[in-house]
C-alpha cells in the first residue's frame, strides 16, 4: 500500500532515508566534542563558527583565475606577482592570510606542478578547498615519483623538450601554477581570459580551456 | 642571526630521523641540490605544533634533480622537484 502514511516511508511511497546514516568517525567525534567546548567554554560563538565556513566555502577558483587573468593582460602585474605572490594578489583585495604565497610561471619549455606530500597545503585563499584528491596518498606519492604518468592520466601529456617542475608544499609556502596563455585569446576581455582558467590549470594538472 | 646561505648553494639534507611534526619528508633526506630560493624566517612548526618555545629558523627552497632521489627509476632524470627545507636539516 504505497500511500499508506506510515512512519518510514515518504507520500510518494519511498523509504525516508534517516539523517547522517553512516556512523562518525574518531576525528569527526573530535571535532564535535572540541567545537561544543569551545562553544560552552566560552571562546568563540556558534556564529562565528559559521561564518568562518561560509567564508571558506565562499572561496572558489574562480579568485585565482582572475590572478591569472590580470597577469596575462598586465606584463608589470605579471613581474610583480612573480616576485612576491602575497603583496601582488593583495593587490586585487585577496588576503593570503599568514601563507606566503609563490607563484610559478609555465612557459614553452617549462611544466610545473603543485603536490604537498605531507599532508594537504593548498593556497585556500585563492583556489577554495582543495579537491578530495589532492589529499589521496596515492596523488601525494606518486606526483614525486612519476609525475608525467599523473599529468598523463589527467590527459596533459608534455611536448618534447619540456621539463617538468614538481614544488612540494613542505612548510610556510602555497603555490598556484600560473598557465601558459592559449594561442588566439588576443583582444579578450579579463574576465572572459578568466573563464578560460580552470583549478586544475593552477594546481598544475591541468591546462587553459581553449577559447571558443 | 646567522647570515642565510645564498642561493645557488649546494646542500644536503641531513639524513636523520626524528619523530613528531616533520616538514622535512622521509624521500627528501640524504639527498643533494641546490638552494632555489632565500625564503623568509619562519617560526620552527616542528616545536610550534606541541606548543613549544619556536624559534624563527631560515626557510629555503631546495631543487632536487629527479635522478638524484629516483636513480634509475627516474621518469626524466633532468625533470626537478623544489621543495622548503629549514636551515637545521641542512648540511655543506
Amino acid at each position: 500500500m504505497p500511500h499508506d502514511h506510515h512512519d518510514h516511508v515518504s507520500p510518494s511511497g519511498h523509504p525516508y532515508r534517516a539523517d547522517n546514516d553512516t556512523p562518525l568517525s574518531y576525528w569527526q567525534v573530535m571535532e564535535i566534542a572540541v567545537r561544543e567546548l569551545l562553544i560552552e567554554k566560552g571562546e568563540v560563538t556558534s556564529r562565528q563558527v559559521s561564518d568562518q565556513i561560509s567564508r571558506m566555502d565562499e572561496r572558489s577558483p574562480a579568485d585565482g583565475a582572475k590572478v591569472v587573468a590580470r597577469a596575462w593582460l598586465d606584463a608589470e602585474f605579471k613581474a610583480r606577482l612573480l616576485a612576491n605572490g602575497s603583496a601582488a594578489v593583495s593587490e586585487m583585495g585577496f588576503d593570503v592570510g599568514p601563507m606566503h604565497l609563490v607563484v610559478i610561471e609555465n612557459t614553452d619549455t617549462i611544466h610545473n606542478l603543485v603536490v604537498c606530500t605531507l599532508c594537504s597545503c593548498y593556497p585556500r585563499n585563492l583556489l577554495g578547498l582543495p579537491p578530495d584528491w589532492y589529499k589521496t596518498r596515492e596523488y601525494r606519492s606518486r606526483a614525486v615519483k612519476e609525475p608525467r604518468a599523473v599529468l598523463r592520466e589527467f590527459g596533459v601529456e608534455l611536448a618534447d623538450g619540456v621539463a617538468l617542475r614538481v614544488h612540494d608544499s613542505t612548510a610556510d609556502m602555497r603555490y598556484i601554477v600560473l598557465p601558459r596563455r592559449p594561442d588566439g585569446t588576443d583582444g579578450m576581455s579579463e574576465q572572459d581570459l578568466a573563464n578560460l582558467v580552470s583549478r586544475d590549470a593552477m594546481i598544475g594538472t591541468g591546462l587553459p580551456r581553449d577559447p571558443a | 642571526m646567522s647570515v642565510p646561505r645564498p642561493a645557488g648553494t649546494l646542500v644536503r639534507i641531513r639524513a636523520i630521523f626524528p619523530p613528531g611534526h616533520v616538514r622535512t619528508p622521509f624521500y627528501l633526506r640524504g639527498k643533494t641540490g641546490i638552494i632555489e630560493r632565500v625564503l623568509s624566517r619562519f617560526r620552527n612548526p616542528e616545536q610550534l605544533a606541541y606548543g613549544l618555545d619556536a624559534p624563527e629558523q631560515q626557510l629555503y627552497r631546495v631543487r632536487f634533480r629527479m635522478a638524484e632521489l629516483w636513480g634509475d627509476a627516474a621518469e626524466h632524470p633532468d625533470d626537478t622537484l623544489d621543495a622548503e627545507i629549514y636551515d637545521h636539516w641542512l648540511e655543506d
